[in-house]
């Protein structure tokens, strides 16, 4: 029984705490504050198993961004969950069913952490020892995700761009100029407090985004953290000076050709390797020495990645916070 | 000197965990809001502070590392006053007045009877 053991059942343990606290309560902003502590839980439980670069991304996306974006959502909706029209007991049946099925499962699985597993003698030994000479970063994790699983994260940075245009498609179209017209002020404006701590905050959180950006290769961070914490910074921003102010300084179209713009570069590193005569994504041709090829292909490919998750995150934020300013509008009239 | 510092080191850190453990219980115990979020209050700027410079005197030479807790330090005393002022605020602009002596010298007594 190690100290690490100890610290895992009682992460756990709270993380099954706070699961059955957000079904339980019917207030949504509790539950919304709690879905960012289990974040955060899971972000610990993922250092806790030395996974240091997933337990970034949980903290910035999970217990930061996500909460940010429904906390935004929080004004259009009612406080209290409204009851379930759905017939409890089959839910209960479904879920229990389910759950028995993945526990059956997991019987297959082979020991947790044991020498002879798969997984221990398959690519992790590859990736562990010969990545240094094959790509040449000492952050391994960048090494599998950017490089040797290359194509994989140009699906993510897909997936995310996706996700930004399935979000314009439903709610992005476009208010007549006469409501843009109106200023509200935003509410942090009026509190001196908060205006000068934000406006302090705002220039080490973007600085802090390029050092995650580009000290991926050394340490944990890379594009998707990245791209986060710069996001997190502009909606700062468009929190503190208001949604009309922050679309002339980070005017949406070049947002949504940014968003673009990320996957267009991923991509164009995969077309110029192959036009080098390798394979898709395959770094190596991109110099004459491969390692510095490498060592391109991976920063380009970061970059692209974290243009995207910040372009998709902003443009997240600003239809949900548009919606917003229209409802406020409409309010007086009716 | 390296007992010295690992002395400071573990006064610090002894001092940190206590005040994480008082500001808890405070957050449990305490009547209303607003003295909750005193006892909130102390464990970040106080708790985790000292654990943050207790942390501080082993180092060992890594400035680098010196560099980064003070940041952490710098942007924890920075941010945790602001959350907690914006909380006191957020409160009372939705009417919660904070309990005086009397109402909870009242409000004790009728959960003891």
């Amino acid at each position: 029984m190690t100290i690490e053991f100890l610290v895992d059942i009682v992460l756990l343990g709270l993380l099954a705490l706070t699961a059955i606290a957000i079904h339980k309560t019917r207030d949504l902003f509790a539950s919304i504050m709690l879905t960012g502590i289990y974040s955060l839980l899971s972000a610990l439980f993922f250092i806790v198993m030395d996974a240091v670069d997933v337990a970034f991304t949980e903290a910035a996306v999970g217990a930061g961004i996500s909460t940010l974006l429904m906390l935004s959502c929080m004004p259009l909706v009612k406080k209290q969950e409204q009851p379930s029209r759905h017939h409890r007991p089959l839910g209960l049946v479904v879920v229990t069913l389910t759950g028995a099925l993945l526990i059956y499962g997991t019987m297959d699985m082979p020991p947790f952490g044991s020498v002879d597993d798969p997984i221990q003698q398959h690519v992790a030994p590859r990736y562990l020892h010969q990545s240094m000479d094959e790509v040449g970063l000492p952050n391994v994790v960048t090494s599998v995700l950017a490089s040797y699983r290359g194509f994989d994260t140009f699906g993510e940075t897909v997936v995310i761009l996706t996700a930004g245009i399935g979000v314009l498609a439903l709610l992005g179209f476009r208010r007549s100029r006469a409501q843009e017209m109106q200023h509200r002020v935003p509410a942090m404006q009026q509190h001196m407090i908060l205006r000068i701590i934000s406006k302090l905050l705002i220039p080490p959180i973007l600085i802090f985004a390029f050092y995650v950006q580009f000290h991926g290769d050394f340490g944990p961070g890379g594009g998707f953290q990245a791209g986060a914490i710069f996001a997190a910074a502009i909606i700062l921003y468009t929190m503190l000076f208001g949604l009309s102010t922050a679309r002339q300084v980070f005017r949406e179209r070049y947002i949504h050709l940014l968003a673009a713009v990320g996957v267009l570069i991923y991509g164009a590193v995969g077309i110029a390797s192959m036009l080098a005569g390798k394979n898709f994504l395959d770094y190596d041709a991109l110099a004459a020495n491969p390692l510095t090829g490498q060592h391109v292909g991976i920063l380009l490919v970061e970059l692209g990645v974290g243009i995207t998750v910040a372009a998709v995150m902003i443009i997240i934020f600003y239809t949900f916070s548009g919606r917003l300013d229209k409802d406020d509008h409409k309010e007086p009239e009716s | 000197m390296t007992v010295l510092l690992d002395l400071l080191s573990w006064v610090a850190l002894l001092l940190g965990s206590f005040f994480l453990i008082v500001g808890s219980v405070g957050l449990l115990r305490f009547p209303d809001f607003f003295t909750r979020m005193h006892a909130a209050g102390v464990t970040d700027s106080l708790g985790a502070g000292l654990i943050l410079f207790g942390l501080m005197f082993q180092v060992d030479g890594q400035w680098i590392v010196l560099f980064k807790l003070l940041s952490i330090l710098f942007f924890i005393w920075l941010t945790s006053p602001a959350s907690s002022h914006a909380l006191a605020k957020a409160a009372l602009h939705h009417n919660q007045q904070p309990l005086l002596g009397d109402e909870v010298r009242n409000r004790k007594q009728a959960a003891n009877e």
